[in-house]
């Protein structure tokens, strides 16, 4: 599989958004910018605007004044079948996987191959190839052996690992998961967040991650993937802390706006009391 | 009053708008031909029991009724002629056309329902796949294709049925004469209402179910409330569109 243009700017770009549905306001003057390689973690109450913040970045929600950029291109105003193409450059983890349940998992995880066959007219792989291609893909979740079960078979954590399996296997530069570890016990959460955090280290790929536990946050900014040992291991102090090189930071969002915006070490030395509720301090 | 006929008036438009891009999407890549296949074999190799069931029944019945009442002017030998004429020109369309309704209108708006509020077609849209041209277009040409093929076959069973009642049952002509006037009681006029129908009427279901099963929203609760407008919705325009052609035929 050919790897898709790295593009030289920001792969998101959003500029004094606006959204709002009837009197909420869903994104007030969000701006916001997401370079090649770089990670972001959204923390923010229920209904913040996070989803739609994720959301609006490739254009699944019309936002109403602002400009968007998705890979440079302004997706603002743009007729939606003109974003498909380009929103397929990208991976999307939906909250509850958002596989599709009359698929295989094997089917759900070779769709963005052969959907992007069908529509640049290439083709068709041989079916052995793809095949080869998705079991790969599969033994990266480390769920290979589910290529022939219904997601509908699996258990919530294993579904979102299919989800993220589906979101890379075009080894898209850019990857959102919306909540990627809700309602899942910790010690499947932190599998999913490793899992996160080896795509993300493997690849080089940015990742924008809204989630609601710090955890999640401090494994991405604290931890890199070591694809010679095959394990995680801590990032140093100043790759982690200063502002100019931290490659994870934190966003905070409430009503609509962003309100915190920085690294692990600013949102844990932060005074502010809203900021404060999404922050857990080691030991 | 105002607001109901605002809504109704947005809803109508959003109807028309979908259907307008899904008959569009009929003649622009990407093709999703294996996915017409599949709705042709779910919506007309899946109604035929069904249909070949009801059409049965309907010319039994309507050959038990006709014989009597032909009977009191002492024309029972017109029989085929008559059943010929309701099946093919009205029976066969509608009764075939609402059956299909309730199965399949019901079956798509609750399988989009339900893939609108997974997030599955939020999930095809960010993959880059446009639902109306993977999900919409299949169905409308399926059905399109799918209802004129189950209403001949309707219309045909249906005869056979009112043969069977009024040659070996009632022995009221002969069959040669029951198949002989039957067939030459059709004019073209009665072939082409006969076949106009049901393409439209399968477009009007096929859109309909998509139309609620997009729009669901609220869970499972939704995803039964759109499927049961999805069939109310489709068998009442079928009979407006039912009144329309023959308004339209009679003059012709």
């Amino acid at each position: 599989m050919s790897k898709p243009q790295e593009q030289p700017g920001p792969l998101i770009e959003l500029r004094d958004v606006n959204l709002q549905y009837e009197e909420t306001w869903a994104l007030r003057n969000v701006s916001f910018t997401l370079n090649p390689g770089e990670t972001r973690i959204i923390f923010g109450a229920a209904g913040s605007g996070k989803t739609t913040l994720l959301k609006a970045a490739i254009g699944l929600v019309k936002v109403d004044s602002g400009e968007a950029k998705l890979f440079g291109e302004d997706i603002t105003g743009r007729k939606e079948q003109e974003l498909y193409a380009l929103r397929s450059r990208a991976g999307f983890l939906f909250q509850e996987g958002g596989l599709f349940d009359s698929l295989l998992v094997g089917e759900n995880v070779e769709y963005p191959l052969v959907n992007r066959q069908i529509a640049k007219h290439e083709k068709p792989v041989k079916a052995e190839d793809l095949e080869g291609y998705v079991k790969e893909t599969l033994r990266f979740v480390e769920l290979e052996q589910t290529y022939n079960r219904f997601p509908s078979e699996l258990s919530g954590g294993m579904r979102r690992r299919v989800g993220i399996a589906r979101a890379i296997v075009t080894e898209p530069p850019l990857v959102l998961y919306d909540s990627p570890t809700a309602g899942l016990d910790p010690i499947t959460a932190n599998i999913i967040m490793e899992l996160i955090a080896k795509e993300r280290d493997t690849r080089n790929t940015a990742s924008l991650i809204v989630t609601h536990r710090y955890q999640d946050g401090l494994l991405m900014a604290n931890y890199r993937y070591d694809a010679a040992n095959e394990e995680l291991v801590p990032v140093g102090e100043e790759e982690r802390d200063d502002p100019n090189r931290a490659r994870t930071k934190f966003i905070v969002m409430k009503e609509g706006e962003i309100v915190f915006r920085g690294t692990r070490h600013e949102i844990e030395d932060s005074g502010d009391a809203y900021v404060k509720r999404f922050v857990r301090h080691e030991g | 009053m105002g607001r109901v006929l605002t809504t109704w008036v947005g809803s109508f438009q959003e109807f028309l708008f979908l259907a307008g891009r899904a008959f569009a999407n009929i003649f622009r890549a990407p093709h999703y031909y294996d996915d017409v296949a599949i709705q042709m074999d779910i919506i007309g190799v899946g109604s035929l029991p069904i249909v070949l069931l009801t059409g049965f029944f309907s010319g039994a019945i309507i050959a038990l009724q006709m014989a009597r009442a032909l009977n009191t002017y002492g024309a029972s030998s017109e029989v085929g002629s008559i059943v010929s004429l309701t099946l093919v020109r009205e029976l066969g369309p509608v009764l075939t056309a609402l059956l299909v309704a309730g199965r399949n209108a019901s079956g798509i708006a609750s399988e989009l329902g339900s893939m609108k509020v997974t997030e599955q077609i939020d999930a095809m849209r960010a993959l880059g796949t446009d639902p109306l041209q993977k999900l919409v277009t299949p169905r409308l040409t399926a059905t399109a294709v799918m209802l004129p093929c189950l209403t001949v076959v309707a219309d045909a069973i249906g005869l056979f049925g009112a043969y069977l009642v009024a040659v070996p049952l009632l022995h009221l002509l002969s069959g040669g004469y029951y198949w002989s006037s039957s067939w030459r009681a059709l004019v073209l006029n009665d072939l082409a209402q006969g076949l106009i129908k049901p393409l439209l009427f399968g477009m009007i279901i096929s859109l309909i179910g998509c139309f609620y099963g997009l729009r669901t929203t609220g869970g499972t609760q939704g995803v039964g409330h759109a499927t049961t407008q999805a069939v109310v919705s489709a068998s009442i325009w079928i009979f407006v569109a039912t009144f329309l052609i023959d308004k339209i035929f009679v003059n012709l």
